[in-house]
């Protein structure tokens, strides 16, 4: 029985996460006086919103094979911040404008990993390495003309709630349902799976295998612009190092979500496990008043702790 | 491997060198083209001070590629060894060493781990960038530490002819490329990165070669993070984090490849170099040194490009 609990745990391994997640819960409501246990969910769940929305884009890239993985996610999101927070200027009048150049950023980023990957045959690391340099560096040396503020409403917006629930979280929930849905019931979903588990397979299956990786490079970027424009709002305005953390964020969700990170498995509800997991982590360090350091290094530790556990020991 | 085949790796190896020695060239060119001051005794020692803890951690990143792995945490280690030298070698030197060599044993424990559970090894180097980053602020929360008098006296020691960052790049490149490309050791190295399967068949060790390659790497890092904390004068939690990708564009613009153990220790080095040498330049030719990322960015596409065309038209 024992051994079907733990076989059944390896093939779910965001289980563990989301059980992990449920115990920095339990401590948080022990150790600290920090309001009702839902309260404590729904900030998680808010602060886990921004992790998710750029998990998506990286658990899409990742699950199209070994070697794929989106480094330009950072770059996108601070590039896409600044121009859309310019556009807006502070003033609702450009919103939807702002909104759309901020897209508009995320769209030739991503074509640019595609020609780079694609046409130039650069293996996907170095050319999102290359990229990701590229887009920040032209944030860092444009930022001076921008410094500008997002609109009002669109701020008005993203703190509006649904019984409780925060407009970002909504958003989040959403974007990774119909992520869910769509890798398990349209073509194009399976599609990405089956070239993760075998590209030659998946042409021979009728896939186009180079349209689908584009279009989850496409699709990585602009997410990653969503993001980085949603990060901006909330904090009031862009800032260069404000997608710092992303790089190994984004990446640290989707593998403690169980997504595999050879490709070809994905799992949409575990970002939502391992975003919480990584939120509750940081609650309960704050709650106890844990110094900056040890949260990164707590994270660490769960990083290679979930690894240990989900891994098939090398004998 | 037929004579042919190794005719072919070893002619890749050549326009894989080739490349990044003109890149260098014509950068230094440039550079004291705006500047003759530069290429003087002491304006290589001021610009090129920098490339001492870069080739240190970029030689560390190489021997893990080397074997298929990518490490995603060498940068924030190096920070880590810099702040546990900046707190321990001025007053207790030994103690200092010890835990130096305490971290070398973790790097290799994380290369076992690694192998015993079959943990990609990009996530797993992740998960150790948090660690050691979050252990270096718990040292120095904001910079600090005492740096000994003579590990600062050695970074600013002048010796005679030669600078003294060309001299250790140059020790380096020679005793990395012997190691690597002649001993035993490396060749070993280099098969596991190629075929592990094999290497295990022909009786060697898959975990001890992983843990000693890590090991290794750690090695590289902490005497990168030692001679770092030389060069700044104090521990910074914060300052390793961009050694983390420049190494892996170093020892991809020096001629290594993601696929099959490929990597070139002299190439790496000079990798390095025009990964540090591209801010240089864009100060003397008067370019804000924001666009310093999208040059190196530029340079690692162009590189790859320039590699793929020389090596079609050879025929590869």
């Amino acid at each position: 029985m024992d051994f079907d609990a733990l076989r059944s745990v390896r093939s779910n391994p965001w289980v563990i996460s989301a059980l992990a997640a449920a115990a920095f819960w339990v401590l948080i409501q022990v150790f600290g006086q920090v309001g009702s246990g839902m309260s404590v969910l729904t900030v998680s769940m808010q602060f886990a919103a921004f992790y998710v929305i750029v998990g998506v884009a990286q658990m899409l890239v990742i699950s199209i094979g070994p070697g794929n993985i989106d480094l330009s996610i950072p770059g996108t999101m601070v590039l896409s911040a600044f121009v859309s927070m310019a556009v807006m200027g502070g003033s609702d009048n450009n919103l939807v404008l702002g909104l759309l150049a901020g897209l508009g950023v995320g769209i030739p980023a991503g074509l640019f990993n595609i020609v780079l990957i694609q046409f130039l045959a650069i293996p996907p690391m170095i050319a999102t390495l290359a990229s990701g340099f590229i887009l920040q560096s032209v944030a860092a040396a444009s930022s001076s003309l921008f410094g500008a503020k997002p609109s009002p409403l669109i701020g008005e917006i993203m703190s509006w709630k649904l019984a409780g629930i925060p407009a970002l979280t909504i958003f989040a929930l959403i974007v990774t349902a119909v992520c869910a849905w769509a890798l398990q019931s349209t073509r194009a979903g399976r599609s990405v799976l089956a070239i993760g588990q075998n590209p030659r397979a998946a042409f021979l299956a009728g896939y186009n295998v180079k349209l689908t990786s584009a279009v989850v490079y496409l699709l990585s970027a602009m997410m990653a612009s969503i993001g980085g424009m949603a990060l901006a709002v909330f904090s009031g305005g862009a800032a260069l190092n404000m997608a710092n953390d992303f790089i190994l964020m984004s990446i640290a969700v989707v593998v403690l979500g169980g997504t595999s990170v050879a490709g070809g498995r994905a799992v949409p509800i575990g970002l939502w496990a391992s975003a919480i997991l990584l939120q509750n982590l940081v609650i309960f360090l704050n709650v106890i008043g844990a110094p900056n350091g040890i949260r990164h290094a707590a994270t660490g530790l769960i990083i290679l702790l979930v690894l240990a556990l989900t891994g098939k020991p090398n004998r | 491997m037929t004579s042919g085949s190794s005719l072919k790796s070893a002619l890749q190896r050549h326009v894989s060198l080739a490349i990044p020695v003109t890149g260098l060239v014509v950068i230094f060119a440039i550079i004291c083209i705006r500047q003759p001051m530069a290429a003087s005794y002491g304006g290589l020692s001021l610009i090129l001070a920098y490339v001492i803890p870069l080739v240190f951690v970029s030689m560390a990143q190489m021997l893990i590629m080397s074997i298929g792995d990518i490490d995603l945490g060498i940068g924030q280690f190096v920070s880590l060894a810099m702040c546990v030298s900046a707190a321990l070698m001025d007053a207790h030197p030994v103690w200092g060493l010890a835990a130096l060599f305490g971290l070398v044993l973790v790097y290799a424990a994380l290369g076992g781990l690694i192998h015993l559970f079959a943990m990609p090894a990009i996530v797993a180097t992740l998960g150790g960038a948090f660690i050691w980053y979050g252990t270096a602020l718990t040292i120095f929360p904001t910079p600090g530490g005492t740096v000994p008098d003579w590990l600062i006296g050695f970074m600013r020691w002048k010796p005679p002819l030669v600078p003294l960052p060309i001299i250790i790049a140059v020790v380096l490149a020679l005793v990395m490329h012997w190691l690597v490309m002649r001993h035993w050791l490396g060749v070993l190295m280099r098969g596991f990165g190629g075929n592990a399967r094999a290497v295990e068949r022909a009786g060697r060790s898959a975990l001890l070669i992983r843990m000693a390659v890590y090991g290794g790497a750690g090695l590289l890092a902490c005497i990168g993070g030692l001679l770092l904390s030389g060069l700044t004068t104090t521990g910074d939690a914060n300052v390793g984090s961009n050694y983390t990708l420049q190494s892996i564009a170093a020892v991809i613009i020096g001629g290594g490849r993601f696929a099959g153990g490929v990597v070139l220790p002299i190439g790496t080095v000079i990798g390095a170099m025009i990964i540090l040498l591209t801010g240089t330049l864009l100060s003397f030719a008067n370019i804000s040194p924001n666009w310093q990322l999208s040059f190196q960015g530029a340079i690692l596409i162009l590189v790859l490009s320039v590699r793929r065309l020389l090596e079609k038209r050879n025929g590869f």
